[in-house]
């Protein structure tokens, strides 16, 4: 009985490497430049501010493993991102997709950039005509030198 | 006309206070969970003692999936106990409460399961397969799934006696698959 128990465990242990080695063979090679190009798009969801790719906390080595795994497996870039959005939502994304109500976070600082050129153009013209204004000869009439002449002579 | 733009300035700070107001006072933490309402993802873990922990072979309850670590104090000691409770006093009912360890040391856990007496079966997810395929971002977070298998509310933070009861209870109260 306990022989046929160690055949059965053998034979299983044996089938069991057998498709090991089978999916090892069939698990495509895997780019790191991919999963680092991956890994740097997801927000890391345990840190402040930290890609996936940069934080060395286990929950982002964890999730480097398997985008490494699902690269492995056959799955386009695309579809790895693809599978993390649908997890944790477009928050895991650190760049928002170009696309909606997104798009105000694109297009609002080159507004604000246009904006705020405008303004300092306007300034800056304002500014040069009251400068160019007090910079006019005052004109001298008759009257004026004469009197300018006597103001003179009388401080000498 | 410099009335106006003596005015327009200050206003301008109008909306950047409004915004700031505003993302003050969201907590970052509150993120809408996309998987609310879609079928839970099936897992097959191992528990602590070594036997398989399926979700497949719960189908038809109400599940309520807790992913806590035993370095998560204070908040998973704090549900532990709750969890322990309400699992007993809801087991019969038709209700399970599966508990999922994430990023911990096998002793560490089974320490934390023997202190708190915990008796609903604990698995460990030892690569985060689990943890990600539910959005987990921290512990604890606990999923209540539905008799068919969606996940129908995602709690962040302690599970308290009052929000396991209201929604487990609202859960029951709906007709079982036929």
């Amino acid at each position: 009985m306990s022989r046929i128990a160690v055949i059965v465990v053998a034979v299983l242990a044996l089938l069991g490497s057998a498709g090991r080695a089978a999916s090892a063979q069939n698990s495509k090679p895997v780019n790191e430049q991919t999963v680092y190009e991956i890994a740097a798009h997801l927000r890391c969801v345990v840190c402040q501010s930290l890609s996936v790719a940069d934080s060395p906390s286990e929950m982002a080595t964890q999730m480097r493993a398997i985008i490494r795994e699902r690269l492995a497996a056959g799955e386009s870039p695309d579809a790895v991102q693809r599978y993390f959005v649908q997890r944790y939502g477009e928050w895991i994304l650190l760049s928002p997709p170009r696309r909606g109500f997104n798009l105000l976070v694109w297009l609002l600082p080159l507004v604000a950039v246009a904006a705020g050129l405008a303004i300092v153009a306007i300034l800056i013209a304002r500014w040069t005509r009251r400068a160019r204004g007090a910079a006019e000869p005052v004109v001298v009439d008759a009257a004026m030198s004469e009197r300018i002449r006597r103001e003179v002579e009388r401080g000498s | 006309m410099k009335r106006l733009w003596r005015w327009l300035i200050p206003l301008a700070a109008v909306p950047v206070l409004a915004l700031l107001a505003y993302g003050f006072r969201v907590s970052p933490r509150d993120i809408p969970s996309p998987l609310v309402g879609r079928p839970a993802p099936a897992f097959t873990l191992a528990t602590l003692e070594g036997a398989p922990l399926g979700l497949e072979t719960h189908r038809g309850k109400v599940v309520v999936v807790n992913f806590w670590a035993s370095w998560c104090y204070p908040a998973c000691y704090e549900e532990a106990p709750v969890l322990e409770r309400n699992w007993r006093g809801y087991r019969e009912r038709g209700v399970v409460v599966l508990g999922v360890d994430i990023q911990d040391k096998r002793e560490a856990a089974q320490k934390f399961v023997g202190d708190f007496g915990l008796t609903f079966p604990v698995a460990q997810d030892l690569k985060g397969t689990v943890s990600v395929d539910y959005g987990v971002y921290g512990v604890p977070e606990t999923f209540f799934l539905d008799r068919q298998g969606r996940i129908r509310v995602k709690h962040v933070g302690a599970v308290t006696d009052d929000v396991f009861r209201t929604t487990v209870d609202r859960l029951l109260a709906e007709a079982s698959p036929q």
